[in-house]
């Protein structure tokens, strides 16, 4: 789960890791009011959205001119923000964060995430703070310093290999150990996926700042983080996924005009690579899970047509303990229910699939049975050729 | 011989009495597999499937033999089982829960090698030795014994592969799902180095999807430790990045964990791959 940067900042300063004042604004109004509050000379104003990439859209802007806030707010308040990292469509602006302007030294980047490989938390700073880290990763992987952590009890000098590659001073040494400890306490105590301080810098009375905060949160965890889970804004949320999330699909929205409906994430990930290999395109990712009942491929087929490219759709059920006749049964049913207006090539695999091909190939609805994955592939592009 | 789970294994179930517990573990006593009890906290005493229950896995441990348990606990609670199965030193843990917290992974997984125990999973449909013992949630009748080791992230695509390795007439001798999330108890690496011990292996299936970099970890340690032929399928090409696709553990991230890095790591590797997961078998039919 994602939240906006001044909810970051909101639980940085719980955690003790230096923040600007700041205050954030539902309309212009309130924009002002608190641009006022934080400063009588000049203001950093920000669109809160789940997305990188606001800098160079126009969605930040630092001024000493109270008109400039003003017309900011009225820009953005109620409006969408594309960026490199949001669709063509954008995210919607409801909340604006008002923040003191900081003079800026120095600029790192400090970052938390879980190593796969080697199991434990990377946490991870660079000099090259500001500039996307992943770019940094590729062109300068020497100027990212790394530090691996078991378990939330820091050492005394776990920081330390950290503090060297920024070149701190022994002064900034000593508040950047506090930063370190609490942002890995943060990180295990609110169930964290990833965080991440881009840039932290050092201002003009050289102290450490936490100028931006991006956190990610374990969605698997959120059953025991009941105040992260009220910070969640479903407006920043795809409409369509977050409908499939509420019957248990898992659904992603793709480009192409075939669209898919499997069991399992891993079989409908390949169903989407040998449709691609067919010469289609697959238009979803859509993962029905273990219960493949009529309802919820009924549901699953109203989130597929919704998307006007779609052209032709592709079943892919593996059977398994559940036998095909009965999944047919279900699949005929919601075709029927829903009023499916495209051809469904279905391809059903395990116990009973001869009967169940029979069953769909007597319908008179626009069915195509097919008995193995390729051929259900190479059916489908044709029809959307 | 086998990997992991033959018929003389001796198997407890943690979160026996629930409803996916007891579709299961039904259906592996029916497979032939030797489940002597299982734990559900408050119904010690009684019995289910015609088996005793009791209210700890320690408990449970000083009555029975126990070689593996495999855990149907709710995500929530999850951890308190595996970290008991790991406190009774059972050696096989099999996790089939999805969601647990990462954070409690990466506990479990530390406690569990400390303690010499080997975790399967979370997130996964378990291990089978064809017609000797199924420990999990996949279709027993799909399965052959045979010559092929499946080692996969995945549960369907999991059983395409041993369907097509069955059609192909090769059979498996055990097939291994070690699970969709990012911390999983044991390895692409684990499972190969017990595929290359195992006599009755002569070829191995191994399927990966987008996310991670354990498949090309895996390509490196198969091109100095591997012997046997091994085909390689990777999940996602088509995969957007910066979205998860249904496993915890499957999502691109800052470019990382492409399914095309995955293919060509392994290529480089010397481990034959296809490009369409329906080719699994007739690709590992060619090498054996």
């Amino acid at each position: 789960m994602n939240i906006h940067e001044y909810q970051s900042k909101q639980i940085f300063k719980e955690y003790g890791l230096p923040v600007p004042n700041f205050l954030t604004a539902n309309t212009t109004e309130e924009v002002l009011a608190s641009a006022k509050e934080i400063s009588d000379t000049n203001w950093v104003v920000k669109a809160q959205v789940h997305a990188g990439g606001r800098g160079k859209a126009g969605g930040v802007k630092v001024t000493d001119n109270l008109k400039e806030v003003e017309e900011f707010a009225d820009k953005w308040i109620n409006n969408k923000l594309v960026t490199y990292q949001t669709d063509d469509q954008g995210q919607p602006v409801s909340c604006i964060l008002v923040e003191e302007c900081t003079e800026i030294k120095k600029e790192f980047y400090l970052g938390a995430v879980i190593d796969r490989s080697t199991r434990s938390l990377a946490v991870m700073a660079s000099p090259e703070g500001g500039m996307d880290i992943e770019k940094v990763a590729e062109d300068h992987p020497e100027k990212i310093f790394k530090v691996f952590l078991n378990s939330p009890s820091v050492g005394n000098e776990d920081h330390l290999p950290l503090a060297e590659g920024l070149e701190l001073s022994e002064e900034q040494t000593k508040e950047f150990k506090d930063i370190f400890r609490n942002l890995v306490k943060l990180f295990f105590e609110k169930d964290l996926s990833l965080v991440e301080i881009n840039p932290l810098v050092l201002n003009g009375s050289d102290n450490l700042v936490c100028l931006d905060g991006k956190i990610n949160i374990d969605s698997n965890a959120l059953f025991r983080q009941d105040e992260i889970l009220e910070l969640r804004d479903i407006s920043q949320e795809e409409e369509k996924e977050l409908r499939a999330s509420e019957w248990d699909l898992n659904y992603v929205s793709l480009e192409g005009n075939i669209g898919c409906l499997v069991n399992g994430a891993g079989l409908a990930m390949a169903t989407m690579d040998i449709i691609k290999l067919a010469g289609g395109e697959p238009a979803n990712f859509l993962d029905v899970g273990g219960a493949v009942d009529e309802k919820r491929v009924a549901e699953a087929f109203k989130i597929i047509l919704e998307d006007e490219n779609v052209k032709a759709i592709l079943v892919n059920i593996f059977g398994g303990i559940v036998r095909c006749d009965v999944v047919a049964d279900g699949i005929i049913s919601a075709v029927e229910g829903v009023g499916v207006d495209v051809p469904v090539v279905v391809r059903l695999k395990g116990n009973n699939s001869e009967i169940a091909k029979e069953m769909l190939g007597k319908t008179n609805l626009n069915i195509i049975a097919a008995s193995e994955l390729s051929e259900a592939a190479e059916r489908a592009a044709e029809i959307v050729k | 011989m086998s990997i992991l789970v033959n018929k003389d294994t001796k198997v407890i179930c943690q979160g026996f009495t629930g409803s996916q517990a007891t579709l299961h573990c039904s259906q592996a006593i029916e497979y032939g597999t030797s489940i002597i009890g299982g734990v559900t906290p408050g119904k010690g005493g009684e019995s289910h499937l015609d088996l005793p229950v009791f209210n700890s896995t320690k408990e449970a441990q000083q009555e029975l033999e126990i070689d593996a348990t495999i855990i149907f606990v709710p995500a929530k609670f999850c951890k308190d089982s595996v970290q008991e199965a790991i406190d009774a030193e059972i050696p096989l843990i099999i996790c089939i829960t999805e969601g647990i917290p990462t954070l409690d992974m990466m506990k479990l997984k530390q406690n569990a090698d400390s303690a010499g125990c080997r975790i399967i999973g979370p997130n996964c449909p378990g291990v089978i030795t064809p017609d000797q013992c199924k420990l999990g949630i996949m279709p027993g009748y799909i399965h052959k014994p045979g010559k092929i080791g499946i080692v996969s992230r995945s549960g369907t695509l999991t059983y395409e592969a041993v369907d097509q390795t069955t059609q192909a007439g090769l059979g498996q001798s055990s097939c291994v799902g070690i699970g969709g999330d990012p911390i999983p108890g044991s390895s692409f690496i684990d499972i190969l180095q017990l595929f290359e011990e195992d006599s009755e292996t002569e070829g191995i299936v191994m399927v990966g999807e987008i996310g991670g970099t354990a498949e090309e970890e895996a390509a490196e340690f198969i091109q100095s430790n591997v012997s046997k032929p091994v085909v390689a399928y990777i999940a996602g090409v088509s995969a957007p990045p910066g979205k998860r696709m249904g496993h915890a553990g499957a999502i691109i991230a800052g470019g990382k964990g492409t399914a095309e890095d995955k293919f060509l790591a392994l290529e480089k590797a010397g481990v034959h791959t296809t490009r369409s997961p329906a080719k699994i078998g007739e690709e590992i039919s060619k090498l054996v």
